[in-house]
């Protein structure tokens, strides 16, 4: 049986294996690129092998004894049924091996929790369903959804194939020096989130109300990739996270140019319809598509659809407070600059994909602050 | 050879069984009663594999194929519950009323009307569970933990959800206190405790530790309702409370519930491996002394399935050490088996064959298990696809596996037919090696850092998705064999005449192949006086 | 009918279908209910109303069979061990509630006050609040409350278990002794102070959500004071539920010093509802 099953793994990996051209592809853990994922990497080949070996033992006893000790093959039944020798034996060595598992393992324990002299902290948000980062002290705060690309492909249904870094893609990654060990406080805003990236080597929750701590140090400049790993909900598995490590000049550069992209006042000069549309369309696909659907069609029984709502189709004062105020079940978005608002309104109001068509466009400056969330 | 008749026509107890369908809904006996889980419990496997084929498909290949992705999460979600509470756990309560009054020497269950009561209780709750797929809002979409706050966000389902789980608690709870006071209290006096099948056994402490969680469970899913009704805190920060603390409460009984759906198995095991090999069991005692250990140490691990919700360090190591402990009392259960097969005469029928596929299966499963309890490793491993190989390596080609073999094993006793070996043979190599093409490649897939509970992947996932869908499909079809020889052999089997003992020198086994084929109504209204006892 | 050493094995129950049908309507009613649905209570009603029959008569049929002689002792142990089995459940729900006060106390609470392994949780998210029990949390949810003080009527319903614990023990005397009377009257006395421990409650839960703004929506404190006295509460009332029945048949001349098992049942339970008082009174009240 084991053999036969050993066959079939094996033709099955050769001929996947060889069709498999994707340079990313792995059967075994990732290694990483800090010195705790590789560390928890050997304590991961530690335990395989250990493992390996125990059940090559095992199930090498059981298939000969198989083989050989068949009524088939005339092999008469011994009596024996007990052996107090061997019995302490197999208790006493697991045990030994358990101990030398556990030493390794809790240092390694031990170097994780340790988030003492960090050189900077961000703070990390789980939201449903994308994350916000907080660079502590330095002003700099982001959201980070996945990219358009990927909402709308698996949104519209096209081939995922065609869409780079399909489900593992960013609008806003977090960027990060390397040489740095950098303090990670993880909360969430509404149910618990848990923040991965395989190649630092942990996950951690994100739960709301409370604080986690972590750290890490990214030795090798590059872009990593990374998932939402708690279950939040209905989008889920769409809410990755991409790390970018840069050399410390690059880092301050970057961080330069965020912060002040950040406070640039938005333009508020009227926009052409097409604009409106343009912007409105991918405001939308940031913010609203998770609930209210590609379709404005909503969920039946958890978000209403938009699709001929009255709300939508009727005055644009109160649906200008609405979206800005929300209410207990959908998120207030006082957080969109003008611009946007009044590119997404338009765009709800007279996008054919919704299915809504009011024909007026709402300009920037028609925005009034119904609801100011500072 | 057997002391024990079961001629009792005149006796005043010995009723037939009631004539028609009433029969069903007002049975007091045993073998009634385990037969009405059995087949419910099938049943549910059913239901609870087509949801799994719903998962499968969607994750056939990548993109958004078939369903929306809450109803995937429901999916995830309800196929758990099922398969756990509809499917599994009733099978083993079915297979304890079926096997342990006759195993023990019992005329029936020590609190019969209970017994029924609790089978109705069980079919009350999945109703309730399965109605919530048919509400506004959708079934239950926060994985079968029900996490808070998550699983408050539920619609119109979240009540029905929570007193299912109520009715399933009291169900259990009271399945449990009949099958501990039938061991107890109902064994023919000269069957002694170090005497008992060791499925007896097994059953006495599996019995203790679901008397002892499912009121657990109950207190922790009352507390998702009154802070989804009654205004509490008890899962919210701003008011004191902590969305983790019901983790730990959830996980105080989760992890002894996974031990529910083990330690019978190994029973079972255990009294089918020494049959097919001619041999009585190795190590018996130290087989009793491992399962209660096993038992033991499930109560002091729980949050060895929490390592990344940010316990302080203290709280991660010890429930490292104490998980790794499982390790020891496990390992002594598979050498014992290994030491039972050595140098029998084993011959390889059904049973046999899915006890033996069990025992590597599981330690396999094991193996994931130990790796996970590892808390700086499982920081990477947690909730990927590697936990859903892992628990499903212990829950299907172990907890099933041993169902089926079970099935097997008894049917021709509780039937008086036999079988199709062929059909039987060609349903275990199916399943053994689709099994794995379902389950193996999760493996890879976790490592390679796909999460778990995603109805949609990105690309590098996509060929290991497809074989473990297709060795899905295989599995599932497979079962349909299964399904057919239930129906085969109730309905007259090969027509084969079935001796009492059914396997070759089986009564030196056990007192039910003391008993005639199929066995009567009432068995042992009056106790046995010899009691086969083939360790030690 | 039956010998009496045989093991009685019932046959044909109709009771236990019921008993599932009245529950199930009644969660169904319950559930609905809590969705918002009319229907809600109409189900919930009828659901108990099938509930109570089916406890009238699946009572009244045990107490029949088992004056009937038809329990033989192999049938006593085994309800003694169900009895038994099902107050360790008991025990083990109740154990949630206790584990949940300790871990907020000692755990969560302090965290979000600063202190411990998640000090940084104050510092970000929560600052200016500080871990003092009673609370209702950093959100101050459910607005300003009084906590409820030890020494006065929970004093007193401490004194009114105790003492029900002590008669009913004595009636149990009197049962063995055959002492009907000393049997009725402590009984009675059980009886009574068991529902005048339920009637001090009610007014201290009167008190708490009129005058002192303590609700089970006070946070915390309110949710696992509420959580532990209510369910202690509905315990007592259930417990007192099961000795009237008990008294009823003694009054009927039911029970032998030999074969009363209903009577031990429902001591056990008085006894382990007692016991639970004195973890309330302690760990909820004083502490
Ligand atoms: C029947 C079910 C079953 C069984 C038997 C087990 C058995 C074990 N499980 Fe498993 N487990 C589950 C069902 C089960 N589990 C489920 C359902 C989940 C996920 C729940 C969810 O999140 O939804 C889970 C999750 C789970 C986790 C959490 C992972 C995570 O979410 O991050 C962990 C971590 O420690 C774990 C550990 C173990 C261990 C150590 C054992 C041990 O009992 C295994 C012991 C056996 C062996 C080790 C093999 C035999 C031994 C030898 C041959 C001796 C020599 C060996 C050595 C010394 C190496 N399990
Ligand atoms: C005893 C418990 C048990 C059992 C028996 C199974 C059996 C199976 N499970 Fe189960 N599973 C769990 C317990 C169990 N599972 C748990 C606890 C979870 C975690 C849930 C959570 O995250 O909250 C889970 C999650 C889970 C996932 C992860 C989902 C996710 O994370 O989103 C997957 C994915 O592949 C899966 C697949 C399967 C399959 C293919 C089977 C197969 O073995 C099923 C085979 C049976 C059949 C298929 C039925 C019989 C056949 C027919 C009905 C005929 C029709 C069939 C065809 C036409 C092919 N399960
Ligand atoms: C997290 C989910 C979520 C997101 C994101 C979201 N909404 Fe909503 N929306 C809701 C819910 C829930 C309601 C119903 C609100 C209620 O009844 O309290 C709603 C209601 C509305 C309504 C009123 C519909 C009606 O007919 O009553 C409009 C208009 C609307 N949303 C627009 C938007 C826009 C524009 C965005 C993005 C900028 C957005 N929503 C983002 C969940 C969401
Ligand atoms: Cu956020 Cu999963
Ligand atoms: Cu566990």
């Amino acid at each position: 049986m084991k053999k036969t099953k050993q066959l079939f793994v094996g033709v099955m990996l050769a001929t996947i294996g060889l069709q498999t051209a994707q340079a990313d592809y792995t059967l075994n853990l990732m290694q990483g690129v800090t010195k705790v994922s590789n560390d928890i990497y050997d304590l991961h080949m530690l335990i395989l092998w250990v493992c390996v070996f125990i059940g090559i033992a095992v199930f090498g006893t059981m298939f000969y004894s198989m083989y050989h000790h068949r009524k088939s093959r005339g092999h008469q039944a011994a009596n024996f049924h007990e052996n107090t020798t061997v019995e302490i034996i197999w208790t006493i060595i697991p045990t030994i091996i358990l101990v030398a598992m556990a030493i390794p393992a809790t240092k390694t324990m031990i170097e994780l929790d340790n988030v003492q002299n960090s050189d900077m902290s961000i703070k990390v948000t789980g939201k449903q369903w994308y994350w916000d980062y907080d660079y502590l002290g330095t002003g700099v705060h982001f959201e980070s959804h996945l990219d358009a690309a990927s909402e709308k492909a698996h949104r519209d249904g096209s081939d995922p194939h065609t869409v780079p870094h399909y489900l593992l893609n960013v609008d806003n990654p977090l960027v990060v020096p390397v040489g740095k060990k950098i303090r990670f406080v993880f909360t969430a805003a509404d149910v618990i989130h848990s923040w991965w990236v395989p190649d630092l080597g942990w996950k951690k929750d994100a739960n709301p109300g409370f604080i986690n701590e972590a750290w890490t140090q990214v030795d090798k400049a590059g872009t990593y990739r990374g998932q939402c790993t708690e279950l939040c909900g209905r989008d889920h598995g769409f809410m990755p996270i991409v790390v970018i490590a840069m050399e410390q000049p690059d880092y301050e550069k970057w961080l330069a140019s965020t912060l002040a992209k950040q406070e640039e006042k938005a333009d508020l000069s009227d926009l052409s319809r097409e604009q409106l549309m343009t912007k409105g369309s991918a405001v939308y696909m940031t913010n609203c598509v998770a609930c209210h659907q590609i379709d404005g069609a909503g969920a039946p029984g958890d978000y209403p659809a938009l699709r001929g709502s009255a709300k939508v189709n009727g005055g644009i004062d109160p649906l200008i407070g609405f979206l800005q105020a929300g209410t207990s079940k959908m998120p207030s978005f006082a957080k969109l600059k003008d611009n946007e608002l009044a590119a997404v309104i338009t765009y709800i109001r007279n996008a054919p994909e919704l299915g809504n068509k009011v024909g007026d466009e709402i300009q920037p400056k028609a925005i009034t602050p119904v609801y100011d969330d500072e | 050879m057997s002391a024990v008749t079961a001629e009792h026509g005149h006796d005043d107890h010995a009723h037939g069984p009631e004539k028609g369908w009433l029969r069903w809904i007002i049975t007091t006996n045993h073998k009634d009663i385990g037969t009405l889980y059995l087949l419910f419990a099938l049943a549910m496997f059913f239901v609870g594999g087509s949801m799994a084929m719903i998962i499968r498909a969607e994750l056939f290949e990548p993109g958004m194929q078939f369903v929306d992705p809450k109803f995937f999460n429901s999916m995830t979600t309800m196929h758990a519950l099922v398969m756990v509470f509809g499917a599994v756990m009733p099978a083993f309560v079915g297979l304890a009323n079926w096997m342990i009054p006759m195993m023990i020497g019992a005329p029936d269950m020590a609190l019969p009307r209970m017994n029924n009561m609790s089978f109705w209780m069980l079919v009350a709750g999945i109703l309730l569970i399965a109605s919530t797929l048919f509400m506004e809002g959708g079934a239950p979409a926060g994985g079968w933990t029900l996490y808070p706050p998550l699983v408050l966000q539920t619609g119109k389902a979240l009540p029905f959800a929570i007193f299912a789980v109520h009715l399933l608690g009291v169900s259990s709870i009271m399945g449990a206190i009949n099958i501990v006071a039938t061991i107890l209290n109902m064994r023919a006096p000269a069957m002694t405790l170090m005497k008992m099948p060791l499925f007896v056994w097994t059953w006495l402490i599996t019995g203790f530790l679901l008397i002892a969680i499912m009121p657990v469970f109950a207190g922790s899913v009352t507390m998702l309702l009154t802070d989804k009704f009654f205004h509490t805190s008890f899962f919210d920060a701003a008011g004191g409370g902590d969305p983790v603390l019901y983790q730990h409460i959830f996980w105080f009984f989760g992890h002894p519930e996974v031990y529910v759906m083990i330690l019978p198995t190994f029973g079972v095991a255990s009294t089918i491996i020494p049959v097919f090999a001619r041999k009585p069991l190795f190590g018996y005692s130290s087989m009793v002394y491992a399962t209660a250990s096993i038992a033991f140490l499930s109560f002091i691990v729980w949050a060895h399935h929490m390592f990344t919700v940010g316990l302080p360090i203290s709280g991660e190591l010890y429930f490292m050490y104490a998980t790794m402990l499982i390790a020891i009392p496990t390992g002594v259960k598979v050498f014992n088996w290994t030491a039972t097969m050595w140098k029998g005469a084993m011959t390889f029928e059904t049973p046999m064959l899915f006890s033996i596929s069990f025992v590597v299966l599981f330690t396999l499963g094991g193996f994931t298990g130990l790796m996970m309890s590892v808390a700086p490793v499982d920081f990477q491993y947690h909730d990927t696809y590697f936990i859903v190989a892992h628990f499903h390596y212990t829950l299907v080609p172990a907890s099933v596996f041993i169902l089926m073999a079970a099935g097997y094993y008894w049917m021709p006793k509780w039937t008086g037919h036999m079988y199709n070996e062929k059909i039987g043979q060609l349903h275990f190599w199916l399943s053994a090696i689709s099994v794995n093409v379902l389950f193996f490649p999760q493996h890879f897939l976790g490592l390679a850092g796909m999460p778990r509970r995603i109805p949609d992947y990105a690309i590098q996932f996509a060929d290991w998705n497809m074989v473990s869908s297709i060795g899905g499909f295989i599995f599932g079809a497979s079962q349909l064999l299964f399904l057919w020889i239930v129906i085969d052999t109730i309905k007259g089997g090969t027509g084969e005449k079935v001796s009492d003992e059914v396997w070759e020198d089986a009564h030196k086994h056990g007192l039910e192949w003391t008993l005639p084929s199929p066995v009567p109504y009432h068995t042992f209204t009056t106790p046995p006086s010899v009691i086969p006892c083939d360790h030690g | 009918m039956s010998t009496s050493n045989a093991y009685y094995i019932p046959h044909k129950a109709t009771w236990p279908v019921l008993a599932t049908a009245g529950l199930l309507t009644t969660l169904v009613g319950f559930a609905n209910y809590l969705n918002g649905s009319s229907i809600g209570s109409t189900l919930m009603i009828a659901g108990l109303t099938i509930f109570i029959i089916m406890i009238a008569g699946w009572f009244t049929l045990q107490a029949t069979e088992s004056e009937s002689g038809m329990y033989n002792h192999g049938v006593g142990v085994s309800y003694r061990m169900g009895m038994m089995w099902f107050i360790f459940s008991e025990i083990m729900f109740f154990a949630v509630f206790f584990g949940t006060l300790w871990y907020t106390r000692n755990l969560s609470v302090p965290w979000l006050g600063g202190e411990g392994a998640k000090a940084a949780t104050n510092e970000l998210l929560w600052s200016g609040f500080s871990a003092v029990w009673p609370t209702n949390g950093p959100g101050n949810v459910g607005g300003h409350f009084e906590p409820m003080g030890a020494f006065g009527l929970p004093l007193l319903n401490t004194l009114l278990l105790l003492t029900s614990g002590v008669t009913c023990t004595w009636a149990h005397h009197g049962l063995i002794a055959k002492k009907r009377t000393q049997l009725i009257q402590g009984l009675i006395a059980t009886v009574a102070l068991g529902f005048l421990f339920v009637l001090c409650q009610a007014f201290e839960y009167h008190e708490a959500y009129t005058e002192m703004g303590l609700t089970l929506g006070s946070g915390i404190y309110g949710s696992t004071f509420f959580m532990l006295t209510g369910f202690h509460g509905f315990h007592v009332c259930v417990g007192a539920i099961i000795l009237s029945v008990v008294l009823f048949r003694s009054a009927k001349g039911h029970f032998t010093p030999e074969n009363h098992f209903a009577f031990e049942a429902a001591a056990w339970y008085w006894h382990f509802v007692d016991v639970v008082w004195l973890g309330l009174f302690i760990f909820v009240y004083l502490m």
